[in-house]
């Protein structure tokens, strides 16, 4: 063990080490060889300009080629793996997106991955709107955003494991050790062992996803309603508007960028979510969605590079309207510079 | 915003949004208190009792005998002293002689129990005491109800830590986490100072290209690097599955939200210092090295923070590039397998969780102001 930890310290020495003589040798390279000098006819010859030219890809060059290597390749070649069979070697054409198309436990990962669209940006958006709003009106509205912003650094999957332990289920005999169950019975109802129960257990899995999104929303949105100008709001006030009013038709339309921001951030996240249902369903009682029928597939018997590639292209080309509109608005905010 | 669009005027509005952000904070914060006062627990009245009722005295009824045998003569009277309750922290709260009548007596109260005079004390010390001798067929029983303090215990931890590998596991993790921390942030830190301010042609469209790639699912990237790995272990005969390929891929994945960051504050950075330095003579290499990458540190924080919480969290990558053994196991992963093995084994499973989220809640809290700056900075990753 000790000599694990040793191997990770060196590995961070190693790979600083290695980064620096990277960056310091290559950069030392370049001013000898082309330094300024004399030509051949005695005048005095300034190299700046080649060095100019070729020092920005010294120094682009280890991020470019990880790039390359570990997302642009993959891309290019997860999509060939597409039209391919299991092993990537025969050409099969549309076959793979037909069987996804047709495949029952693939129509359900979809209408899974729709419903939890639908959902989850929604409602983590609303609920970190209302404690954004909320805890600037109260004096311990700083410990209440920490407490809600709290689950934003707790894994996926120990986030399962705090809720299936909310949800737990004991016969109906047991006492009830899961807060849900306990309520129910307290309240004179059956215990049910609700991950199970299909569809509506969809959307028990989608409350964790809520439960830690919501203060991603709330600390964005808080922000964003700091910059909104006191004078809009005290002239309402003034106008004579109610205090919903002034909500609804001052604040926020002046932070609908904002929102907009926070929605697509969470609908990426929800697109790739994988990890709640691996840990607390692994897809099963009809809780299936795309990520984890990719990860099943690429694995399942050795593995079916074809159609595992084929679903994580139905992510990807679920993104591709997201990156549109985030490169636009980059350059937006470049021409504005 | 500020108080007085409510506050002042309506003191119900100013109730109901205090009363409405407690039930929210509770709601966000129960689920995490419950999971680590039942790690906290005896196991076996973890699965017995909800968990918010061991933060409160819990009754329990029980019931002992008393034996002529155990009766001895002191000074011509019969005597049976002792203790019913061995742990001191738990108290008589009534007792009786019949099971249907456990509330009949109060501590410290002298019955008559058959031919002996009685009395259970609030500690659990009783006496029964007879002139008379006992007779050989004496047996009673007393039935009382006890009250039990909360109890807590460090038992579970040591469980896991002892038998259930969660100890390698969370070395592991360590492993897997600083490098991958660590590796990116040099290499995003010279790229960004190139984006930011040097010329050279297509920087507009890489830096596009980097824009659109912190969107890329993931999972795009799975099967191709995954193939990859396997050929690259058959060809040089190494292992396919190391560390050194996690660290590599968590660099990759981990690099355009850096690049992006660092690259937006370096860029914001006033450009006369940049500029005076280098008609002093300094080549950009120096003005890296000397001006930017001390100003830059808050951003570079920022990125620490977001990576290493990222890295550290992950199950999906782990799975697909590191092995199952102990000796590669992380965390998440050995959470999510003892969810499948070890499913109602819930002193396991909470004290488990709590040590993988021990870390970054630290983390968390500690640098709660940085992890803030670089969600806003970076708002269009997002995990």
């Amino acid at each position: 063990m000790t000599q694990q930890v040793l191997s990770a310290l060196l590995a961070v020495a190693a790979g600083i080490g290695a980064s620096l003589v990277y960056f310091f040798g290559s950069n030392w390279l370049l001013d000898r060889l082309a330094p300024d000098g004399r030509a051949a006819d005695g005048r005095y010859l300034s190299r700046e300009k080649i060095r100019n030219a070729i020092r920005p890809w010294l120094f682009l060059f280890p991020a470019l080629a990880i790039l390359a290597i570990y997302l642009v390749y993959p891309v290019v070649e997860t999509t060939r793996l597409s039209f391919f069979g299991r092993n990537g070697d025969v050409f099969v054409g549309l076959s793979n997106y037909r069987w996804a198309v047709n495949d029952p436990t693939l129509q359900t990962a979809i209408r899974n991955n729709v419903l939890w669209l639908l959902v989850v940006p929604s409602l983590s958006t609303v609920f970190g709107l209302v404690v954004a709003t909320l805890a600037d009106r109260v004096s311990w509205g700083n410990i209440a955003k920490s407490l809600v912003f709290m689950p934003m650094a707790i894994s996926f999957v120990g986030a399962s494991v705090i809720w299936k332990f909310v949800y737990d289920f004991r016969g109906p005999e047991a006492q009830q050790i899961g807060v849900v169950n306990a309520l129910v019975v307290a309240l004179g109802g059956e215990p049910q062992a609700w991950i199970t129960i299909p569809f509506w257990n969809n959307f028990l899995l989608m409350v964790i996803l809520i439960w830690i999104q919501t203060g991603f929303a709330m600390v964005i949105l808080s922000a964003a309603l700091r910059g909104v100008p006191e004078e809009t709001i005290e002239a309402a006030q003034i106008d004579g508007a109610s205090a919903f009013a002034v909500f609804f038709r001052i604040i926020i339309p002046q932070i609908t960028s904002t929102i907009l921001v926070v929605w697509t951030t969470i609908t990426i996240v929800v697109l790739k979510i994988f990890d709640i249902v691996a840990a607390m369903t692994n897809g099963q009682w009809g809780t299936e969605v795309l990520a984890n029928a990719m990860i099943d597939w690429m694995f399942r018997g050795g593995g079916d590079f074809g159609r595992g590639g084929t679903i994580a292209l139905f992510i990807m080309i679920a993104v591709i309207p997201i990156m549109i509109w985030n490169i636009r608005r980059f350059q937006a905010e470049e021409a504005m510079r | 915003m500020n108080a007085k669009v409510f506050g002042t005027r309506l003191t119900v509005g100013t109730l109901l949004t205090h009363v409405v952000l407690a039930v929210l904070v509770a709601l966000w914060t129960i689920p995490t208190f419950g999971l680590l006062i039942s790690s906290l627990r005896d196991k076996d009245q973890l699965i017995t009792s909800g968990w918010w009722t061991a933060l409160v005295s819990s009754e329990q009824t029980a019931a002992e005998r008393l034996l002529a045998r155990d009766f001895a003569e002191v000074d011509g009277r019969y005597v049976l002293e002792g203790d019913f309750l061995e742990d001191d922290r738990r108290r008589i709260v009534s007792f009786g002689l019949t099971q249907n009548d456990l509330s009949a007596h109060a501590p410290g109260a002298t019955v008559e129990l058959g031919e002996t005079q009685f009395t259970l004390n609030e500690d659990g010390t009783f006496i029964a005491v007879s002139d008379e001798s006992i007779p050989e067929d004496f047996r009673r029983r007393v039935f009382f109800v006890q009250a039990i303090p909360p109890t807590f215990t460090f038992a579970n931890y040591r469980e896991v830590l002892a038998s259930e590998g969660i100890d390698r596991a969370f070395i592991n993790t360590f492993t897997v986490t600083i490098p991958a921390t660590v590796i990116p942030i040099l290499i995003a830190a010279f790229a960004a100072y190139a984006f930011a301010w040097m010329k050279f042609p297509g920087r507009q469209l890489l830096f596009a290209i980097v824009v659109g790639l912190l969107v890329v699912p993931l999972q795009m990237s799975l099967i191709p690097l995954l193939r990859m790995y396997n050929e690259i272990g058959q060809t040089f005969g190494v292992p396919s599955k190391t560390y050194l390929g996690i660290w590599l891929a968590h660099t990759g994945f981990g690099l355009p939200l850096a690049v992006y960051l660092l690259r937006n504050y370096i860029g914001g950075l006033p450009r006369d210092i940049i500029e005076s330095a280098q008609l002093d003579g300094a080549s950009h290499f120096d003005v890296f090295l000397r001006l930017v990458m001390p100003l830059s540190v808050p951003a570079l924080a920022s990125f620490a923070i977001f990576q290493f919480l990222w890295v550290w969290n992950d199950l999906l990558v782990a799975l697909v590039f590191l092995g199952k053994g102990e000796n590669q196991i992380v965390l998440t992963s050995k959470l999510r397998e003892l969810l499948g093995s070890r499913g109602d084994n819930w002193e396991i499973l909470t004290s488990s969780a709590f040590i993988s989220i021990l870390v970054p809640l630290m983390v968390f809290f500690a640098l709660q102001r940085y992890f803030v700056r670089g969600l806003l900075a970076g708002s269009v990753k997002g995990g």
